[in-house]
Protein backbone atom coordinates (compact mmCIF):
# COMPACT_ATOMS: atom_id res chain seq x y z
CA UNK A 1 0.00 0.00 0.00
CA UNK A 2 1.28 3.54 -0.82
CA UNK A 3 0.62 6.83 1.09
CA UNK A 4 1.84 10.45 0.64
CA UNK A 5 5.63 11.28 2.54
CA UNK A 6 8.92 12.42 2.01
CA UNK A 7 11.77 10.08 0.70
CA UNK A 8 14.61 10.87 2.90
CA UNK A 9 17.85 9.07 3.05
CA UNK A 10 17.03 6.99 6.75
CA UNK A 11 13.55 6.65 6.04
CA UNK A 12 10.14 7.74 4.59
CA UNK A 13 8.79 11.17 6.56
CA UNK A 14 5.33 12.39 7.10
CA UNK A 15 5.93 15.92 7.86
CA UNK A 16 8.49 18.09 6.99
CA UNK A 17 10.24 19.82 10.00
CA UNK A 18 13.12 22.04 10.66
CA UNK A 19 14.04 21.55 14.27
CA UNK A 20 15.43 24.03 16.62
CA UNK A 21 16.58 21.45 19.65
CA UNK A 22 18.43 23.00 22.60
CA UNK A 23 21.54 20.53 23.60
CA UNK A 24 20.52 21.56 27.54
CA UNK A 25 18.10 23.11 29.69
CA UNK A 26 20.71 26.20 29.82
CA UNK A 27 19.88 26.67 26.13
CA UNK A 28 16.14 26.54 26.09
CA UNK A 29 15.58 30.05 26.12
CA UNK A 30 18.11 30.75 23.13
CA UNK A 31 16.39 27.88 21.12
CA UNK A 32 13.01 29.38 22.24
CA UNK A 33 13.98 33.09 20.71
CA UNK A 34 14.74 31.47 17.58
CA UNK A 35 11.78 29.51 17.19
CA UNK A 36 9.78 32.77 17.83
CA UNK A 37 11.48 34.70 14.89
CA UNK A 38 10.44 32.11 12.98
CA UNK A 39 7.46 30.11 14.32
CA UNK A 40 7.43 27.34 10.88
CA UNK A 41 10.60 25.76 12.63
CA UNK A 42 9.98 23.12 15.30
CA UNK A 43 11.11 23.81 19.18
CA UNK A 44 12.48 20.74 20.78
CA UNK A 45 14.06 22.02 24.70
CA UNK A 46 14.00 19.41 27.74
CA UNK A 47 15.12 19.94 30.80
CA UNK A 48 18.13 17.16 30.91
CA UNK A 49 22.07 17.57 29.40
CA UNK A 50 24.34 18.67 32.03
CA UNK A 51 25.44 17.34 35.70
CA UNK A 52 24.02 14.13 35.38
CA UNK A 53 26.04 10.47 36.08
CA UNK A 54 27.90 9.42 32.66
CA UNK A 55 25.46 6.76 31.55
CA UNK A 56 22.39 9.07 31.82
CA UNK A 57 24.63 12.32 29.56
CA UNK A 58 25.26 9.17 27.06
CA UNK A 59 21.61 8.53 27.02
CA UNK A 60 20.75 12.00 26.51
CA UNK A 61 22.95 12.22 23.45
CA UNK A 62 21.54 8.80 22.27
CA UNK A 63 17.89 10.91 22.49
CA UNK A 64 18.99 13.92 21.04
CA UNK A 65 20.44 12.18 17.71
CA UNK A 66 17.65 9.66 17.15
CA UNK A 67 15.23 12.73 17.69
CA UNK A 68 17.52 14.80 14.97
CA UNK A 69 17.40 11.74 12.79
CA UNK A 70 13.47 11.14 13.05
CA UNK A 71 12.40 10.88 9.17
CA UNK A 72 9.76 13.57 10.01
CA UNK A 73 12.78 16.48 10.37
CA UNK A 74 14.49 17.55 7.27
CA UNK A 75 17.32 19.33 9.11
CA UNK A 76 18.20 20.87 12.69
CA UNK A 77 20.10 23.52 14.55
CA UNK A 78 21.36 22.31 17.73
CA UNK A 79 20.97 25.15 20.17
CA UNK A 80 24.10 24.47 22.51
CA UNK A 81 25.11 26.41 25.79
CA UNK A 82 28.88 25.54 25.43
CA UNK A 83 30.06 24.23 28.57
CA UNK A 84 27.10 21.26 29.40
CA UNK A 85 27.83 18.06 29.64
CA UNK A 86 26.21 16.57 26.16
CA UNK A 87 29.47 17.10 23.40
CA UNK A 88 27.09 19.15 21.01
CA UNK A 89 29.98 18.29 18.44
CA UNK A 90 29.29 14.93 18.66
CA UNK A 91 25.50 15.19 18.81
CA UNK A 92 26.42 16.96 15.60
CA UNK A 93 28.25 14.38 13.50
CA UNK A 94 26.12 11.57 14.13
CA UNK A 95 23.19 13.78 13.15
CA UNK A 96 25.08 14.51 9.92
CA UNK A 97 25.06 11.59 8.28
CA UNK A 98 21.66 11.66 7.36
CA UNK A 99 20.88 15.65 7.47
CA UNK A 100 21.84 18.67 7.29
CA UNK A 101 22.86 19.90 11.02
CA UNK A 102 24.16 23.35 12.13
CA UNK A 103 25.29 24.08 15.51
CA UNK A 104 25.24 27.32 17.46
CA UNK A 105 26.30 28.22 21.21
CA UNK A 106 25.11 31.13 23.54
CA UNK A 107 28.50 31.41 25.71
CA UNK A 108 30.73 32.09 22.48
CA UNK A 109 29.05 35.29 22.07
CA UNK A 110 26.19 35.97 23.87
CA UNK A 111 22.08 35.31 23.56
CA UNK A 112 21.79 38.10 21.02
CA UNK A 113 24.43 36.89 19.10
CA UNK A 114 23.66 33.38 18.72
CA UNK A 115 20.05 34.69 17.98
CA UNK A 116 20.63 36.27 14.77
CA UNK A 117 23.08 33.70 13.92
CA UNK A 118 20.73 30.76 14.77
CA UNK A 119 17.44 32.61 13.02
CA UNK A 120 19.81 33.04 10.37
CA UNK A 121 20.44 29.60 9.29
CA UNK A 122 16.73 28.60 10.28
CA UNK A 123 15.43 30.21 7.86
CA UNK A 124 17.68 29.03 4.90
CA UNK A 125 16.52 25.84 6.21
CA UNK A 126 13.12 26.97 5.92
CA UNK A 127 13.42 28.50 2.53
CA UNK A 128 15.34 24.80 1.60
CA UNK A 129 12.70 22.74 3.28
CA UNK A 130 10.22 24.39 1.42
CA UNK A 131 12.23 23.10 -2.12
CA UNK A 132 11.37 19.38 -1.00
CA UNK A 133 8.18 17.86 -2.00
CA UNK A 134 6.42 14.64 -1.23
CA UNK A 135 6.06 11.58 -3.09
CA UNK A 136 4.20 8.17 -2.89
CA UNK A 137 6.15 5.81 -0.45
CA UNK A 138 5.55 2.10 1.02
CA UNK A 139 3.19 2.47 3.95
CA UNK A 140 5.63 -0.22 5.51
CA UNK A 141 8.28 2.15 5.76
CA UNK A 142 5.37 3.79 9.00
CA UNK A 143 6.29 3.21 12.37
CA UNK A 144 3.31 4.10 14.60
CA UNK A 145 3.69 4.25 18.14
CA UNK A 146 0.52 3.38 20.44
CA UNK A 147 0.51 5.24 23.46
CA UNK A 148 -2.61 5.42 26.33
CA UNK A 149 -2.85 8.19 28.96
CA UNK A 150 -5.56 10.12 31.17
CA UNK A 151 -6.97 6.39 31.00
CA UNK A 152 -10.37 5.57 32.36
CA UNK A 153 -12.59 2.58 32.39
CA UNK A 154 -13.48 3.35 28.55
CA UNK A 155 -9.84 3.32 27.55
CA UNK A 156 -9.77 -0.87 28.15
CA UNK A 157 -13.29 -1.57 26.83
CA UNK A 158 -12.98 1.23 23.59
CA UNK A 159 -10.22 3.21 22.59
CA UNK A 160 -7.52 0.26 23.83
CA UNK A 161 -9.25 -2.27 21.81
CA UNK A 162 -9.72 -0.25 18.87
CA UNK A 163 -6.09 0.89 18.75
CA UNK A 164 -5.18 -2.82 18.90
CA UNK A 165 -7.20 -3.85 15.92
CA UNK A 166 -5.39 -0.65 13.78
CA UNK A 167 -2.22 -2.11 15.20
CA UNK A 168 -3.03 -5.34 13.77
CA UNK A 169 -3.47 -3.89 10.54
CA UNK A 170 -0.46 -1.48 10.66
CA UNK A 171 1.34 -4.71 10.69
CA UNK A 172 -0.54 -6.69 8.39
CA UNK A 173 0.84 -3.87 5.63
CA UNK A 174 3.99 -4.51 6.46
CA UNK A 175 4.52 -1.24 9.24
CA UNK A 176 5.83 -1.04 12.42
CA UNK A 177 3.95 -0.57 15.70
CA UNK A 178 5.83 0.18 19.03
CA UNK A 179 4.81 0.43 22.41
CA UNK A 180 5.90 1.31 26.10
CA UNK A 181 5.17 1.89 29.18
CA UNK A 182 6.79 -0.98 31.07
CA UNK A 183 5.12 0.44 34.74
CA UNK A 184 1.60 -0.19 32.59
CA UNK A 185 2.56 -4.13 31.54
CA UNK A 186 2.99 -5.37 35.54
CA UNK A 187 -0.03 -7.71 36.26
CA UNK A 188 -0.56 -8.77 32.50
CA UNK A 189 2.79 -9.52 31.42
CA UNK A 190 1.91 -13.43 31.58
CA UNK A 191 -0.46 -12.31 28.12
CA UNK A 192 2.40 -10.56 26.23
CA UNK A 193 4.60 -12.82 26.96
CA UNK A 194 2.48 -15.80 25.25
CA UNK A 195 2.97 -13.48 22.15
CA UNK A 196 6.59 -12.87 22.24
CA UNK A 197 8.26 -14.50 19.26
CA UNK A 198 10.84 -16.51 21.33
CA UNK A 199 12.01 -16.62 24.88
CA UNK A 200 14.71 -13.94 24.99
CA UNK A 201 12.54 -11.56 23.50
CA UNK A 202 10.14 -12.99 26.39
CA UNK A 203 12.65 -12.75 28.99
CA UNK A 204 13.90 -8.90 28.09
CA UNK A 205 10.38 -8.03 28.26
CA UNK A 206 10.37 -9.84 31.98
CA UNK A 207 13.20 -8.15 32.98
CA UNK A 208 12.36 -4.56 31.96
CA UNK A 209 9.30 -4.68 33.95
CA UNK A 210 11.14 -6.52 36.88
CA UNK A 211 13.42 -3.42 36.94
CA UNK A 212 10.52 -0.79 36.78
CA UNK A 213 9.02 -2.66 39.28
CA UNK A 214 11.74 -2.72 41.78
CA UNK A 215 12.09 1.21 41.03
CA UNK A 216 8.95 1.75 42.20
CA UNK A 217 8.92 -0.63 44.98
CA UNK A 218 12.13 0.41 46.55
CA UNK A 219 10.52 4.12 47.93
CA UNK A 220 8.99 1.83 50.00
CA UNK A 221 4.94 2.75 49.30
CA UNK A 222 2.19 1.22 47.20
CA UNK A 223 2.31 3.32 44.29
CA UNK A 224 -1.36 3.64 44.05
CA UNK A 225 -1.72 7.10 43.39
CA UNK A 226 1.03 7.17 40.80
CA UNK A 227 -0.03 4.23 38.79
CA UNK A 228 -2.75 4.47 38.20
CA UNK A 229 -2.88 8.17 38.58
CA UNK A 230 -5.27 10.09 40.83
CA UNK A 231 -7.46 10.16 37.29
CA UNK A 232 -7.27 7.08 36.73
CA UNK A 233 -8.99 6.46 40.12
CA UNK A 234 -11.30 9.14 39.38
CA UNK A 235 -12.04 7.48 36.09
CA UNK A 236 -12.67 3.79 37.51
CA UNK A 237 -9.75 2.83 37.68
CA UNK A 238 -8.85 0.28 41.12
CA UNK A 239 -5.09 -1.46 40.57
CA UNK A 240 -2.02 -0.99 37.88
CA UNK A 241 -3.26 -4.49 37.54
CA UNK A 242 -6.73 -3.52 36.01
CA UNK A 243 -5.00 -0.22 34.15
CA UNK A 244 -2.30 -2.85 32.38
CA UNK A 245 -5.04 -5.48 31.61
CA UNK A 246 -6.75 -2.23 29.49
CA UNK A 247 -3.34 -0.89 28.23
CA UNK A 248 -2.56 -3.28 26.58
CA UNK A 249 -5.50 -4.64 24.36
CA UNK A 250 -3.76 -1.66 22.29
CA UNK A 251 -0.88 -3.88 20.96
CA UNK A 252 -3.11 -6.17 19.24
CA UNK A 253 -2.65 -9.77 18.51
CA UNK A 254 0.59 -9.54 16.75
CA UNK A 255 3.27 -11.47 17.65
CA UNK A 256 5.86 -9.30 19.72
CA UNK A 257 8.99 -9.12 17.67
CA UNK A 258 11.04 -7.18 19.76
CA UNK A 259 12.41 -5.40 23.03
CA UNK A 260 14.39 -2.16 22.84
CA UNK A 261 15.79 0.25 25.17
CA UNK A 262 14.56 4.15 25.76
CA UNK A 263 14.67 6.00 22.65
CA UNK A 264 16.54 3.39 20.29
CA UNK A 265 15.64 2.71 16.94
CA UNK A 266 13.94 -0.38 16.15
CA UNK A 267 15.53 -2.84 13.69
CA UNK A 268 13.22 -5.34 12.71
CA UNK A 269 9.41 -4.78 11.76
CA UNK A 270 6.58 -5.55 13.70
CA UNK A 271 5.41 -5.43 16.80
CA UNK A 272 8.27 -3.65 18.85
CA UNK A 273 8.29 -3.04 22.93
CA UNK A 274 10.47 0.01 24.56
CA UNK A 275 11.12 -0.07 27.92
CA UNK A 276 10.07 3.62 28.96
CA UNK A 277 7.76 5.15 31.68
CA UNK A 278 3.75 6.00 30.97
CA UNK A 279 3.81 10.03 31.78
CA UNK A 280 3.41 11.28 28.60
CA UNK A 281 6.26 13.77 28.52
CA UNK A 282 9.15 11.45 28.49
CA UNK A 283 7.11 8.77 26.97
CA UNK A 284 6.13 10.48 23.62
CA UNK A 285 10.04 11.47 23.62
CA UNK A 286 10.89 8.06 23.33
CA UNK A 287 8.71 7.02 20.60
CA UNK A 288 10.12 9.58 18.39
CA UNK A 289 13.75 9.42 19.07
CA UNK A 290 12.73 5.37 17.84
CA UNK A 291 11.83 7.08 14.60
CA UNK A 292 7.97 6.77 15.07
CA UNK A 293 6.26 9.15 12.38
CA UNK A 294 3.00 9.13 14.01
CA UNK A 295 1.76 8.66 17.51
CA UNK A 296 -2.05 7.18 18.27
CA UNK A 297 -3.23 8.24 21.33
CA UNK A 298 -6.15 6.79 23.40
CA UNK A 299 -7.49 8.94 26.36
CA UNK A 300 -10.12 8.50 28.80
CA UNK A 301 -10.23 11.59 30.35
CA UNK A 302 -8.36 13.65 27.85
CA UNK A 303 -4.65 14.40 27.19
CA UNK A 304 -3.87 16.89 24.97
CA UNK A 305 -0.19 16.93 24.11
CA UNK A 306 1.33 16.14 21.16
CA UNK A 307 5.22 16.08 20.67
CA UNK A 308 6.65 18.61 18.41
CA UNK A 309 8.11 16.89 15.73
CA UNK A 310 5.56 13.73 15.51
CA UNK A 311 2.01 14.10 14.79
CA UNK A 312 -0.04 12.56 17.82
CA UNK A 313 -3.79 11.16 16.83
CA UNK A 314 -6.27 11.44 20.01
CA UNK A 315 -8.81 8.63 20.05
CA UNK A 316 -11.57 8.35 23.11
CA UNK A 317 -14.11 6.65 23.76
CA UNK A 318 -15.70 8.18 26.46
CA UNK A 319 -18.33 10.13 24.72
CA UNK A 320 -18.51 13.16 27.24
CA UNK A 321 -14.85 13.75 27.43
CA UNK A 322 -15.48 13.66 23.27
CA UNK A 323 -18.09 16.43 23.11
CA UNK A 324 -16.31 18.75 26.17
CA UNK A 325 -12.74 18.22 24.84
CA UNK A 326 -14.13 18.21 21.22
CA UNK A 327 -10.98 20.66 20.79
CA UNK A 328 -8.52 17.91 21.32
CA UNK A 329 -9.95 14.40 20.33
CA UNK A 330 -9.14 14.00 16.78
CA UNK A 331 -10.92 10.12 16.28
CA UNK A 332 -14.22 10.14 18.44
CA UNK A 333 -15.12 6.96 19.45
CA UNK A 334 -18.31 7.56 20.70
CA UNK A 335 -20.51 5.38 18.12
CA UNK A 336 -18.98 1.90 19.89
CA UNK A 337 -19.63 3.46 23.00
CA UNK A 338 -23.61 3.81 21.60
CA UNK A 339 -23.47 0.60 20.41
CA UNK A 340 -23.77 2.41 16.83
CA UNK A 341 -20.46 1.05 15.04
CA UNK A 342 -18.29 -1.83 15.58
CA UNK A 343 -14.73 -2.41 17.17
CA UNK A 344 -13.55 -3.19 13.53
CA UNK A 345 -15.42 -0.57 11.73
CA UNK A 346 -13.89 2.17 13.99
CA UNK A 347 -10.52 0.68 13.36
CA UNK A 348 -10.82 1.56 9.68
CA UNK A 349 -11.98 4.57 10.14
CA UNK A 350 -8.73 4.92 12.70
CA UNK A 351 -6.64 3.60 9.77
CA UNK A 352 -7.80 5.62 7.47
CA UNK A 353 -7.12 8.54 9.99
CA UNK A 354 -3.57 7.75 9.84
CA UNK A 355 -3.56 7.62 6.12
CA UNK A 356 -4.76 11.63 5.78
CA UNK A 357 -2.43 12.37 8.92
CA UNK A 358 0.43 11.26 6.84
CA UNK A 359 -0.35 12.66 3.50
CA UNK A 360 -2.01 16.27 4.95
CA UNK A 361 -4.62 16.04 8.03
CA UNK A 362 -3.02 17.99 11.16
CA UNK A 363 -3.94 17.01 14.18
CA UNK A 364 -5.61 18.65 16.65
CA UNK A 365 -2.10 19.00 18.86
CA UNK A 366 -0.35 20.17 15.38
CA UNK A 367 -3.24 22.80 15.26
CA UNK A 368 -3.21 23.98 18.83
CA UNK A 369 0.73 23.89 18.94
CA UNK A 370 -0.07 21.99 22.14
CA UNK A 371 3.34 20.12 21.99
CA UNK A 372 6.48 22.56 23.70
CA UNK A 373 6.70 20.49 27.01
CA UNK A 374 8.73 17.31 26.62
CA UNK A 375 11.26 15.23 28.65
CA UNK A 376 13.85 12.82 28.24
CA UNK A 377 13.47 9.84 30.61
CA UNK A 378 16.72 9.61 32.75
CA UNK A 379 17.56 6.90 35.68
CA UNK A 380 19.94 8.67 37.95
CA UNK A 381 20.24 11.19 39.85
CA UNK A 382 20.95 15.58 39.04
CA UNK A 383 24.47 15.75 40.82
CA UNK B 1 -29.34 5.91 22.04
CA UNK B 2 -27.70 2.11 23.84
CA UNK B 3 -29.72 1.66 26.52
CA UNK B 4 -26.65 -0.20 28.07
CA UNK B 5 -26.23 0.56 31.68
CA UNK B 6 -22.79 -2.07 31.98
CA UNK B 7 -20.95 -4.03 30.54
CA UNK B 8 -18.94 -7.15 31.80
CA UNK B 9 -15.86 -8.08 29.84
CA UNK B 10 -14.89 -11.46 30.22
CA UNK B 11 -17.31 -14.21 31.49
CA UNK B 12 -14.93 -15.09 34.53
CA UNK B 13 -15.74 -11.76 35.80
CA UNK B 14 -16.86 -10.87 39.18
CA UNK B 15 -17.59 -7.32 38.46
CA UNK B 16 -19.05 -5.24 36.06
CA UNK B 17 -18.56 -1.66 34.71
CA UNK B 18 -20.88 0.93 35.12
CA UNK B 19 -21.50 2.79 31.20
CA UNK B 20 -23.23 5.15 33.07
CA UNK B 21 -24.09 7.17 36.69
CA UNK B 22 -26.57 4.81 38.57
CA UNK B 23 -27.71 5.13 41.75
CA UNK B 24 -28.26 2.79 45.09
CA UNK B 25 -31.43 1.07 44.70
CA UNK B 26 -31.26 0.55 40.89
CA UNK B 27 -31.94 -2.74 39.65
CA UNK B 28 -29.42 -3.12 36.62
CA UNK B 29 -30.01 -6.17 34.34
CA UNK B 30 -26.43 -6.77 32.69
CA UNK B 31 -25.37 -9.67 30.57
CA UNK B 32 -22.18 -11.60 29.12
CA UNK B 33 -22.49 -14.02 26.84
CA UNK B 34 -25.17 -16.93 27.79
CA UNK B 35 -25.04 -15.71 31.35
CA UNK B 36 -27.09 -12.62 32.34
CA UNK B 37 -27.10 -10.60 36.26
CA UNK B 38 -29.90 -9.05 37.94
CA UNK B 39 -28.64 -6.90 40.45
CA UNK B 40 -29.62 -4.21 42.96
CA UNK B 41 -26.95 -1.59 43.90
CA UNK B 42 -26.46 -1.25 46.78
CA UNK B 43 -24.10 1.12 46.65
CA UNK B 44 -23.99 4.72 43.77
CA UNK B 45 -21.96 3.88 40.86
CA UNK B 46 -20.25 6.51 39.00
CA UNK B 47 -19.82 6.37 35.20
CA UNK B 48 -16.49 4.04 34.70
CA UNK B 49 -16.55 2.69 38.23
CA UNK B 50 -16.90 -0.78 39.13
CA UNK B 51 -19.76 -3.32 40.87
CA UNK B 52 -19.83 -6.45 41.84
CA UNK B 53 -21.68 -9.17 40.11
CA UNK B 54 -20.69 -12.05 43.17
CA UNK B 55 -20.16 -11.61 46.86
CA UNK B 56 -16.28 -11.10 47.00
CA UNK B 57 -15.13 -12.57 50.46
CA UNK B 58 -12.16 -10.53 52.06
CA UNK B 59 -8.66 -11.87 50.80
CA UNK B 60 -10.03 -13.27 47.62
CA UNK B 61 -9.50 -12.13 44.01
CA UNK B 62 -11.06 -9.53 42.00
CA UNK B 63 -11.38 -10.64 38.32
CA UNK B 64 -12.10 -8.39 35.25
CA UNK B 65 -10.69 -9.06 31.74
CA UNK B 66 -10.91 -12.36 32.93
CA UNK B 67 -8.07 -12.04 34.95
CA UNK B 68 -6.84 -10.80 38.71
CA UNK B 69 -7.03 -6.98 38.86
CA UNK B 70 -6.40 -7.12 42.83
CA UNK B 71 -7.83 -8.22 45.87
CA UNK B 72 -10.76 -7.38 48.36
CA UNK B 73 -9.55 -5.44 51.58
CA UNK B 74 -13.25 -6.42 52.90
CA UNK B 75 -16.19 -8.53 52.48
CA UNK B 76 -18.20 -7.05 49.13
CA UNK B 77 -21.55 -7.60 48.62
CA UNK B 78 -23.41 -7.93 45.05
CA UNK B 79 -24.18 -4.87 43.19
CA UNK B 80 -21.54 -2.94 45.72
CA UNK B 81 -19.03 -0.53 44.35
CA UNK B 82 -15.87 -2.07 43.89
CA UNK B 83 -12.87 0.42 44.03
CA UNK B 84 -9.95 1.46 46.04
CA UNK B 85 -11.62 1.55 49.49
CA UNK B 86 -12.52 -2.31 48.96
CA UNK B 87 -9.42 -3.86 46.76
CA UNK B 88 -5.92 -3.70 46.88
CA UNK B 89 -3.06 -4.47 44.27
CA UNK B 90 -1.15 -7.38 44.64
CA UNK B 91 1.65 -5.36 42.86
CA UNK B 92 4.61 -3.01 43.06
CA UNK B 93 3.32 -2.89 47.17
CA UNK B 94 6.86 -1.21 48.26
CA UNK B 95 4.93 -0.51 51.50
CA UNK B 96 4.61 -4.56 52.45
CA UNK B 97 7.88 -5.31 51.47
CA UNK B 98 8.52 -2.62 53.98
CA UNK B 99 6.50 -4.13 56.91
CA UNK B 100 7.67 -7.50 55.90
CA UNK B 101 11.49 -6.95 56.04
Amino acid sequence: MEISGYDRVNGVGVRNHVAVMATVGCAGDAAERIVQLYPKAKLLVHLQGCAQTPPDIELVEKVLVNLALNPNVYSVLLVSLGCESVNADKVADKISSAKNVEVVRVQERGLSNAISKGSEIVKKMCDEAEKVSRTKVDFSEIKVAIKCGASDSTSGIISNPVAGRVADMIIREGGTVIFGETTEIIGAEHILAKRAIDDTVARKMFTAIEEMEKRAMSMGVDMRGGQPTGGNIKGGITTIEEKSLGAICKTGTSKLVDVIGYGDVPSKKGLIFMDSPGREIEALTGFAAGGAQIILFTTGLGAPQGFPIVPVIKISGNPEVCARLNEHIDVDLSPVFYGKESLNEAAQRLFNEIVDVAAFKRTKAEILGYEKFFNIYVKGPVI
Amino acid sequence: MNQRKAIIVDEEDNVASALANLSRGEDVEVSIGLITYKIKLVSDIPFGHKFALKRIGKGEFVIKYGEVIGRATKDIEVGEHVHVHNVESLRARGDLQKTSS
